[in-house]
C-alpha cells in the first residue's frame, strides 16, 4: 500500500477533565515542530468534568487549515461516544482504541481498520495509583501513536521534559508511560502505518497559537491601561491573556506597581461602563465578551456611539443563546454587533482571521478608536479564540506611535477662542475633545447624548440635532477610508466570492476544488466594516458574489444589502451555522449546486 | 432652550477662598428642576464644600446616572467635566474615570431609582471595589423625571401624591453601604446645609469610598403628608447622631464645640475632620455598632443623619490593585509598550 504523508485528520475522544488535552496538545505540538502544517481543534461541552470532549488535528502538507469532514484515525478514548466515534471514521480510516476491553462485534467495521493496544492493562503493573494510571492512559496513547504515524521521539520526549520543568519527579514516570506504548506498538503492531508523517519545512518562522491570548497581547503593545470585562466562554481567555502579559511586561521597575488596571467586574454592563469612564478620561481600554455579554453592552454602546467616547469590545462568537451551543463557534453576531443598540446607531466593526491579525487589530482598534472617538467592535469567533492556529510570528515597528487621535492639551487650549467640542473643525466629522483636569478655565464640557450643540451645550432643538446626527454621518464616511481594508484578489473571473474572520481557513482549499470542477472565483476577504470603496467595486465588479458566512441569516449579506445597496439577487448566500467551524467541502458543495441550479458556465470566463 | 454662560464677574464682596476663588467660580450652568427640589440644595452645598476646600475646580470630575438628580451636575462646577451617562450605571463610569486618572476628585451623583433600583448592582459593587470618590444619592423616595412612581427607598405604607400605599419593603442605601465596604458613609439632608456642606468636604477628602445618602424632597410628586421623605417627615424625625465638621488643616479650629464631645479624625490630607458626638456612645468607627444603630432606630420611624461610619483605615481601589502613582491616561508609549524585541521570547514560546 502507497504511503501517503502528511495528508490526514486525527480525532481524539475523551472525557473532559480526564488530563487528555495536555498529551494531545503534545501530538499537534510535535508536528507542528517537525514542520508539517497542522490546525488544531477543540470540540468540548458547556462542563467542566465528564462530558465528553474531541480533540481534531488536521494535518495537511498543502497547508490547508481549514476542518475537513471524516476522520482517518479516531482515537477512542470515551466508552460513552464509542459507537458514534466508531461510525465517523472515514472508509479505509483507523480505529485506535484500548482492547483491555474487547470491541463487542455490533461495533465491528468491515470497511476500517481497527488498532488495539490493551492500555490499561500495560498500565496496571507500573503504577500503583488508579489516579496516576487514568492520567497516563493519554501519555501512553501519545506514545503508540509516536510509534504508529512516525513521530520523531525526541521531539516529543523534550517536550516532555520542557512541560515538566520544576516538577522534574513527573518527567521520568510519563517518559516511562510514552516508552510503554512505543515499544508495545514496535512489538504487537504493524508500523508505521501507510498513514504517516515525514519532516517538511513548510512553517518558516510561524507560530502555533490561539487568537485569544493575540487579542491579549496586542492590546499591551496598543497600550490599553484599563481592561474590565465578565467571564463568558470564549472570550475569558482575552482578558487573561492581557493579565499575564501586562503582569510580566508592564510592572513598574523602581516601586513594583502596575502601569494597568483590570477589573472582572459584576457584569457586562458595568464592564462596558468601565471601559467607556475610562476612555472619556483618557485612558485607552478593552472588554473581552460574547453574544450575550454584546446584548447587555447594548446600550452603552449607542451611548458611546453618541457622545463620542472611544471604546474596545472583542466579541468572541460563538452560537447563541446561552444555553443553546455555548462552546460551540459561529459569526453570528455581525448584526448585533454593527448595529448595537437604540435610536441610529452603527459601529466600526473589524473581522481578524488568523492571530497576528488579532494582534495587530487589537492595537489598530485602539488607534481607531481614539481616532474616531467611537466604539470599535472586534469579531472573532471560538474557532480563532480558543483553537491553537498557524500564525505569522507576532512584530510590533517600534518607530510606531499610538494615534490618540484629536485631544487638546492646555496650551493648544490656550491658543482657542471658543473651545466647542462638537465642532467639525476639520470637515472629516469629528470633533476636538479634552480631557478632564486638563485647563483652569477652558476646555470643560458636559457629555450627554445628543441633545446638546456644537458647543455640548444642552439643546433639544430640532435643527442641532439633524446637524449632529448628519456630522456623525460624515465620521462613517471617515470611518471607511481608515478601517483595514479588504483583501481581494483581481483574478480573470467573471463572479467573486466573499468571506471574512475564520471562513477564510477553508477558502484556499474550497477554492482549489472548485477550480477543478471548473469554476473560478476571484475573491473577497473583508476585514472591516463600514466597508470600503474596495469591498463595493468588488461587488459590482461581479454577476454574482458569493458570501460565505457561519450563521443562519446570512448577516453579513444583509449588512452588504443595506449598506452598499447591491441588488440582492447577486449576492448568493453560502451558510453553515452548525456550531462546528465551516469545511471546504461545505463551500465548494453549495457552490457547486448554485452554479448547476442556475446553469451557470463552469469554465472560467474571462470577464467582457 | 439653550443656555448661556452667565457672566462670571467677582462680586467684589464674595469672599475669596484660598487660591483666589469665589463660589461663583464654583458654579454651574442655571437649574431646570422645579422651584424648591431638594435636588438644587444639594448643588447648592456642593458648590459651597469644593469653594471651602479650595481645590481647582477643573480637578473634579462629575458623572451621574438618570433622572433629576443626575442632571444636577451641570448646575455645579461648570469648569469641570461632567458625564450624565445611562440610568443606573454611574458607577461603571465612575469606576473607569477614577482608573483612568486617580488624581482628580471624582463626584458621583445618582438618584434613589438611579441607585437603589436599575443601578442596586452597580451600586454594590463599586462600593466593594471601594473606588475613591464621593457618591452622593438625591434621595426622593420616587422617580421625579418619570412622574412619581415608587422607587425603592420608599417606606412601606408610605403613600404616593395620589394616596396609593407603597406595599413593599424599602431598600436602605446607608445600612447597605455600611456592611459592603464603604469607608465613609454618612446620612444628611438637603435642606440643613450646615451638616451637609461638612459632610461633602469630609467625602471629598476621604480616601476611598465615601457615600452620602441625602433625603432631598421632591416637591412636585414627593412633598406631601403620606411620604416619608418630605420636608415636614424629615425635619420631625430627624436624629443626628454624629454632626462632622470639615476644618482644612490651613485654619484653625474653632473653639465652638464642647469638650468631651468633638472627635478629631485626622484625615489623609492633613486635615482634621471634627465630629460631634451627640449621641453619647455612638462610635462612628465599629462598623456592626453603626449597623445596628442606623437599623434600631429606622424600626423606630427614625431618620438617623451624620456621619455613621468611618473606616479607620480606608483603602481604596488604586491600593488593591496596586497600581502605579501616575495616573494611567498619562502613561505613554514607553511606558506601556513592550517593544519589538520583547517579541522574541513571545514567539518563541509558541514554536
Ligand atoms: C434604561 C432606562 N430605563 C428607564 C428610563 C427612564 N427613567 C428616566 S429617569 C428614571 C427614574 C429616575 O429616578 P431617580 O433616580 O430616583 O431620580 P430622580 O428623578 O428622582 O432624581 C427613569 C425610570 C431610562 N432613562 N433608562
Ligand atoms: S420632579 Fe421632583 S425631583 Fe424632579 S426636579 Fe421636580 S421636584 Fe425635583
Ligand atoms: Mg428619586
Amino acid at each position: 500500500m502507497a504511503v501517503k504523508y502528511n495528508d490526514f485528520v486525527i480525532r481524539f475522544a475523551n472525557v473532559n477533565g480526564s488530563g487528555s488535552a495536555s498529551a494531545n496538545g503534545m501530538f499537534a505540538k510535535a508536528l507542528f515542530r517537525m514542520g508539517i502544517p497542522v490546525a488544531t481543534r477543540n470540540i468540548f461541552p458547556s462542563n467542566i468534568q465528564g462530558l465528553p470532549t474531541w480533540f481534531e488535528v488536521r494535518v495537511s502538507d498543502k497547508g490547508y487549515m481549514g476542518r475537513r469532514e471524516g476522520v482517518d484515525i479516531m482515537v477512542a478514548m470515551n466508552a460513552e461516544t464509542f459507537a458514534e466515534d466508531v461510525a465517523s471514521i472515514s472508509p479505509g480510516g483507523y480505529l485506535f482504541y484500548d482492547n483491555t476491553k474487547p470491541l463487542s462485534k455490533e461495533l465491528r467495521r468491515s470497511d476500517i481498520n481497527e488498532i488495539g493496544v490493551p492500555i490499561s492493562q500495560l498500565l496496571l503493573p507500573e503504577f500503583a495509583d488508579p489516579k496516576q494510571r487514568g492520567l497516563f492512559k493519554n501519555i501512553t496513547y501519545l506514545g503508540v501513536l509516536t510509534a504508529l504515524i512516525n513521530i520523531e521521539f525526541d521531539v516529543i520526549t523534550g517536550m516532555v521534559s520542557k512541560q515538566y520543568k520544576g516538577k522534574e519527579d513527573l518527567i521520568e514516570p510519563n517518559v516511562r508511560a510514552m516508552e510503554l506504548g512505543r515499544r508495545y506498538a514496535f512489538d504487537y503492531l504493524e508500523c508505521p502505518l501507510p498513514l504517516q508523517v515525514k519532516r517538511m519545512d513548510a512553517l518558516g518562522d510561524k507560530i502555533m497559537v490561539d487568537g485569544n491570548t493575540a487579542a491579549g497581547l496586542g492590546s499591551v503593545y496598543g497600550g490599553a491601561t484599563v481592561c474590565a470585562w465578565y467571564p463568558i466562554t470564549p472570550s475569558t481567555s482575552v482578558a487573561e491573556a492581557f493579565e499575564k502579559y501586562t503582569g510580566s511586561m508592564r510592572r513598574d521597575k523602581a516601586s513594583g506597581k502596575s502601569k494597568y488596571a483590570i477589573v472582572q467586574a459584576e457584569d457586562e454592563l458595568a464592564a462596558i461602563g468601565i471601559v467607556i469612564g475610562a476612555a472619556w478620561n483618557g485612558a485607552r481600554s478593552f472588554t473581552g465578551t460574547s453574544g450575550p455579554g454584546i446584548s447587555l453592552m447594548s446600550e452603552f454602546l449607542g451611548l458611546a456611539y453618541f457622545a463620542e467616547i472611544p471604546a474596545v469590545v472583542w466579541d468572541i462568537q460563538r452560537s447563541g443563546p446561552s444555553t443553546g451551543m455555548p462552546t460551540r463557534t459561529q459569526q453570528s453576531d455581525v448584526i448585533s454587533a454593527a448595529y448595537a443598540s437604540h435610536g441610529d446607531t452603527k459601529h466600526v466593526v473589524l473581522f481578524p482571521a488568523t492571530p497576528r491579525e488579532c494582534f495587530d487589530f487589537a492595537a489598530d482598534a485602539l488607534d481607531l478608536a481614539d481616532r474616531l472617538q467611537t466604539p470599535i467592535l472586534v469579531l472573532s469567533d471560538l474557532e480563532l479564540g480558543m483553537n491553537d492556529n498557524l500564525s505569522e510570528p507576532f512584530v510590533w515597528d517600534d518607530s510606531r506611535r499610538y494615534d490618540r487621535g484629536k485631544v487638546l492639551n492646555a496650551e493648544q487650549l490656550e491658543k482657542i477662542q471658543r473651545f466647542g467640542r462638537y465642532l467639525d473643525v476639520d470637515g472629516d466629522g469629528i470633533g476636538y475633545r479634552t480631557l478632564p483636569g486638563t485647563h483652569p478655565t477652558k476646555g470643560a464640557f458636559f457629555t450627554r447624548g445628543t441633545s446638546r450643540d456644537e458647543y455640548a451645550a444642552y439643546t433639544e432643538s430640532p435643527e442641532a440635532y439633524e446637524r449632529n446626527m448628519q456630522r456623525l454621518l460624515k465620521k462613517w464616511e471617515t470611518a471607511k477610508t481608515l478601517v483595514p481594508k479588504a483583501e481581494v484578489s483581481t483574478g480573470p473571473h467573471r463572479h467573486g466570492v466573499l468571506f471574512f474572520g475564520t471562513t477564510s481557513l477553508p477558502m484556499q482549499e474550497a477554492l482549489d476544488h472548485l477550480a477543478e470542477e471548473g469554476i473560478g472565483l476571484n475573491t473577497c476577504r473583508v476585514r472591516g466594516f463600514p466597508f470600503g470603496a474596495e469591498v463595493e467595486a468588488f461587488i459590482r465588479g461581479h454577476d454574482k458574489v458569493f458570501v460565505v458566512e457561519q450563521n443562519r441569516d446570512a448577516q453579513m449579506r444583509q449588512l452588504l444589502v443595506n449598506e452598499i445597496g447591491v441588488d440582492p439577487a447577486r449576492l448568493v448566500p453560502v451558510l453553515y451555522y452548525a456550531g462546528l467551524s465551516i469545511s471546504a467541502d461545505e463551500i465548494r458543495l453549495q457552490i457547486s449546486a448554485h452554479f448547476s441550479a442556475n446553469k451557470m458556465s463552469r469554465v472560467t470566463e474571462v470577464k467582457s | 432652550m439653550t443656555f448661556v454662560a452667565k457672566p462670571k464677574v467677582h462680586h467684589p464682596r464674595l469672599p475669596l477662598n484660598d487660591i483666589g476663588l469665589t463660589r461663583r467660580d464654583y458654579e454651574g450652568s442655571v437649574s431646570t428642576l422645579c422651584a424648591g427640589c431638594g435636588h438644587d440644595s444639594v448643588s447648592a452645598a456642593i458648590v459651597q464644600a469644593c469653594a471651602e476646600l479650595s481645590i481647582p475646580p477643573h480637578r473634579f470630575a462629575k458623572v451621574s446616572g438618570i433622572g433629576c438628580s443626575s442632571k444636577t451636575p451641570s448646575y455645579f462646577l461648570s469648569k469641570s467635566h461632567g458625564f450624565n451617562s445611562v440610568h443606573g450605571r454611574m458607577p461603571s463610569i465612575a469606576t473607569g474615570a477614577n482608573l483612568a486618572n486617580r488624581e482628580l476628585y471624582t463626584i458621583g451623583i445618582s438618584g434613589d431609582g438611579d441607585s437603589a433600583s436599575i443601578g442596586l448592582g452597580q451600586f454594590s459593587h463599586i462600593v466593594r471595589r471601594r473606588i475613591n470618590m464621593a457618591y452622593i444619592v438625591d434621595n426622593n423616595g420616587t422617580y421625579g423625571l418619570t412622574k412619581g412612581q415608587f422607587s425603592a427607598t420608599n417606606d412601606k405604607g408610605s403613600t404616593s401624591k395620589r394616596g396609593a400605599p407603597n406595599l413593599y419593603e424599602p431598600i436602605d442605601l446607608v445600612s447597605l453601604a455600611i456592611q459592603i465596604g464603604a469607608s465613609f458613609v454618612a446620612r444628611s439632608f438637603s435642606g440643613d446645609k450646615k451638616q451637609l456642606v461638612p459632610l461633602i468636604k469630609a467625602a471629598l477628602m476621604h480616601k476611598g469610598m465615601a457615600f452620602i445618602d441625602v433625603i432631598s424632597p421632591c416637591v412636585a410628586f414627593n412633598n406631601h403628608n403620606g411620604s416619608t421623605k418630605s420636608y415636614d417627615y424629615v425635619r420631625e424625625h430627624r436624629e443626628t447622631v454624629v454632626a462632622a465638621d470639615y476644618v482644612p488643616h490651613a485654619e484653625e479650629i474653632t473653639a465652638d464645640y464642647e469638650p468631651g464631645t468633638t472627635e478629631r479624625i485626622n484625615m489623609p490630607d492633613g486635615s482634621i475632620l471634627q465630629l460631634h458626638k451627640l449621641a453619647q456612645d455612638y462610635d462612628p468607627h465599629d462598623r456592626v455598632a453603626a449597623l445596628h444603630y442606623v437599623q434600631s432606630r429606622q424600626a423606630e420611624g427614625e431618620v438617623v443623619t451624620g456621619l455613621l461610619y468611618l473606616d479607620p483605615n480606608p483603602m481604596d481601589c488604586h491600593d488593591i490593585l496596586g497600581t502605579v502613582d501616575t495616573p494611567l491616561n498619562q502613561l505613554n508609549e514607553a511606558d506601556l509598550c513592550p517593544g519589538n524585541a520583547a517579541l522574541g521570547s513571545v514567539n518563541a514560546s509558541f514554536r
